[in-house]
């Protein structure tokens, strides 16, 4: 079991909720979020180490969140989840602070390395 | 009908929209050449016409004149010569009583003076007012010859004094009479008659000087010959034309004689007596002059012309060569922007698809690792082999469909153009590091001709090798194994460098070859995206270059990509 906190962003339910028992059945305590301004919330009980942020979301949007979350928790890493498979919202994210950006579909294993290097790195990139 | 009007309905400039582009271009050279050649001919045309008109009439004048005035001095000529021998009669009549006329001897020695002062008198003779020749002096015997019934003893009675027409006579020559009446104060009358040969007549005729073509005659009132023609008969004969209508000035006609020539008649009435003087010049003669000189403005008009038509012929086909070109230029010009935005409508289209289908295929990704992990984990879970490969079933078409999004979204996108100053060699070599395993593997024969001294570029690195690899990746599909990819380099020219990336693979027929910069076209079957050249085109477009294929079938494809060595001001935008 990995003492990892991480949180889930993503407005599509099913993919968040799957996405995390996955995460859970690899020893990484995950808790989602389907909405922006929610996470923002659970962030406020509990900052977590990693945040895993979709960028397109009704209300609240990704680039969004991550704009706060860089202003009120700078030490919590980002890794920021683009369904457009285009490396724009990626380079947008970098610019924002931004620890990494994946594509969907996912490659869990991918996922579970990029939380891996954000837990272990001291610092912010 | 105004000629603005003239010119918008005949619209001769009008470039018929159907038809052949080689026929709309025949027609507007054809209407083009008719404009032309009207419009340069009809002021040539009226030129000519109106120099023809006035060459023509400046040169009558010129001709006619001269005719008028020679005419005009030579019937003077003759009422001189008439008026001074009527003269000397008459003087005579008066200065001599009857009696002394009477007297043949005083007669003749007049008769011997008046020979010599005044040529042409043949003989004189004194007439009573019955018409008996009284006395008598010449070389005939006329004394007591009876003149009393004779027209002419009737009008000098009437009027005095009297030229007749030349008559034949009793003297069988052409002559004329000169009879003057004179009456004493006692009212006795009688009458001095004398005869004048024409010989004279035909002097002053040929003192006219005419050409050999010409004639000069004398005519009385009925259409007489007075003295004889060249042409037209004999003394006492009929003038075969009709008499020109009554002036004393001299006049010109222009007739067409019995011969069948065309003359110039000019001729003058007498006052007394009634002659006509006649002179007839064929115009062809007459008009020598002004029959070159029409002949010279004709070929000149024609040789005008000629060129006038060569010029026309000349300019229009350039003209119209250029409008061609022109709109040749363009409809490509216009042709790639359609594709450009054809391939930016469906890029955009391809963006919204791809991440509609993102969303659901990371949950479908999800579910089916979720699945697998279930199994994976699961310490007995019933045919678990079989779930397994089917969920990994599941999962690489998941992936199969990730990599179509992630190209389409890549070729909606064409990606943030990054500008660094670079080696184009180094990028090909980078871009063949992914490559060079494949190559050992099949055994290809990788031949490379780069250029030592390629200026470096202005250009985005990314881009660039994403338009190596795609062209490189195509040519490798292309060749069997063991077949040839080569790649050169060079510099075009002093803002240009070219890439050829070649292949001796299956080649391209020319219909595919139309195609192969059309998004969704691929000869790979299901293996391809029919994304990776139209991505390529895009890309090149953008960085502000051109691509070129030449192919043939069974013998391979070379692709050239041209890229600026700075980027253009419309690239990148």
């Amino acid at each position: 079991m990995h003492d990892w906190n991480v949180l889930l962003v993503d407005d599509e339910e099913e993919f968040v909720t799957t996405l995390a028992e996955r995460l859970r059945l690899r020893g990484i305590a995950a808790r989602m979020s389907t909405d922006g301004g929610e996470a923002l919330r659970m962030m406020e009980v509990d900052p977590p180490q990693v945040v895993v942020l979709d960028v397109l979301m009704p209300g609240l949007s990704g680039l969004e969140v991550l704009k706060r979350i860089k202003a009120d928790y700078p030490g919590v890493k980002v890794i920021l989840l683009t369904g457009q498979g285009s490396t724009w919202d990626g380079i947008q994210g970098m610019r924002m602070g931004v620890f990494d950006y994946l594509m969907k579909p996912l490659n869990i294993d991918e996922l579970i390395e990029k939380i891996r290097e954000a837990v272990s790195s001291g610092v912010e990139k | 009908m105004s000629i603005k009007n003239w010119f918008k309905k005949v619209n001769l400039l009008h470039m018929p929209e159907e038809g052949a582009v080689h026929d709309r271009y025949s027609v507007l050279r054809r209407n083009m050449i008719i404009l032309m050649i009207l419009v340069t001919l009809i002021p040539l045309l009226l030129m000519a016409v109106v120099n023809y008109h006035q060459y023509r009439t400046a040169l009558k004048g010129e001709i006619v004149n001269p005719l008028r005035i020679l005419v005009n001095k030579t019937k003077h000529s003759f009422e001189l010569f008439l008026a001074e021998r009527l003269s000397a009669v008459s003087f005579i009549a008066s200065a001599y009583s009857f009696d002394e006329l009477a007297d043949e001897n005083t007669l003749n020695r007049i008769f011997r003076v008046m020979r010599r002062e005044f040529r042409g008198f043949v003989d004189l003779g004194l007439i009573d007012s019955k018409g008996i020749q009284l006395s008598y002096v010449g070389p005939y015997d006329l004394k007591g010859k009876d003149y009393a019934e004779q027209s002419w003893f009737h009008e000098v009675q009437v009027r005095g004094g009297y030229i007749s027409d030349v008559f034949m006579g009793y003297r069988k020559f052409p002559h004329i009479v000169i009879a003057v009446q004179h009456r004493t104060e006692t009212g006795r009358t009688w009458i001095l008659r004398a005869t004048v040969d024409t010989e004279k007549f035909d002097d002053l005729i040929e003192s006219m000087g005419l050409d050999a073509s010409s004639d000069a005659f004398l005519l009385n009132k009925n259409g007489v010959f007075q003295t004889p023609s060249k042409f037209y008969g004999g003394v006492l004969e009929q003038f075969p034309l009709s008499l020109p209508p009554v002036s004393y000035d001299a006049s010109v006609l222009e007739e067409h004689d019995s011969r069948g020539q065309d003359v110039f008649v000019s001729y003058a009435y007498f006052v007394h007596p009634a002659y006509i003087l006649v002179v007839v010049k064929p115009k062809a003669d007459v008009l020598k002059t002004w029959y070159t000189l029409k002949s010279e403005l004709a070929i000149l008009f024609i040789i005008s012309a000629g060129i006038i038509i060569l010029a026309v012929f000349k300019l229009t086909g350039a003209l119209v060569g250029r409008i061609r070109e022109s709109d040749e230029k363009r409809e490509a010009v216009f042709r790639e922007m359609q594709h450009t935005h054809k391939l930016s409508s469906i890029g955009r289209l391809a963006a919204g698809v791809a991440h509609e289908i993102n969303n659901p295929m990371a949950i479908v990704n999800e579910k089916a690792g979720l699945m697998k992990d279930l199994i994976e984990y699961a310490a007995d879970f019933p045919e678990k082999a079989k779930f397994l490969s089917l969920a990994d079933a599941i999962l690489q078409s998941v992936q199969r469909c990730r990599s179509i999004t992630h190209r389409l979204l890549g070729f909606a996108r064409r990606m943030e153009v990054q500008i660094e100053v670079l080696d184009v060699n180094d990028i090909l070599q980078e871009t063949l590091t992914f490559l060079q395993k494949e190559a050992l593997y099949r055994n290809l024969d990788l031949r490379l001709n780069m250029a030592e001294d390629l200026p470096r570029i202005t250009s985005d690195r990314g881009q660039l090798q994403q338009v190596f690899l795609n062209i490189l990746n195509n040519a490798f599909a292309a060749v069997e194994d063991g077949g040839m990819v080569g790649i050169a380099t060079w510099e075009k020219d002093p803002d240009t460098i070219a890439v050829a990336i070649s292949d001796d693979g299956t080649g391209m027929s020319e219909e595919t070859q139309k195609h192969i910069f059309e998004p969704f076209f691929t000869t790979k079957g299901g293996k391809g995206t029919g994304l990776g050249l139209p991505i390529t085109y895009g890309i090149v477009k953008k960085l502000g270059g051109e691509i070129e294929v030449h192919s043939k079938e069974g013998k391979g494809t070379t692709m050239t990509v041209y890229l600026p060595k700075r980027p253009k001001e419309s690239a990148g935008g």
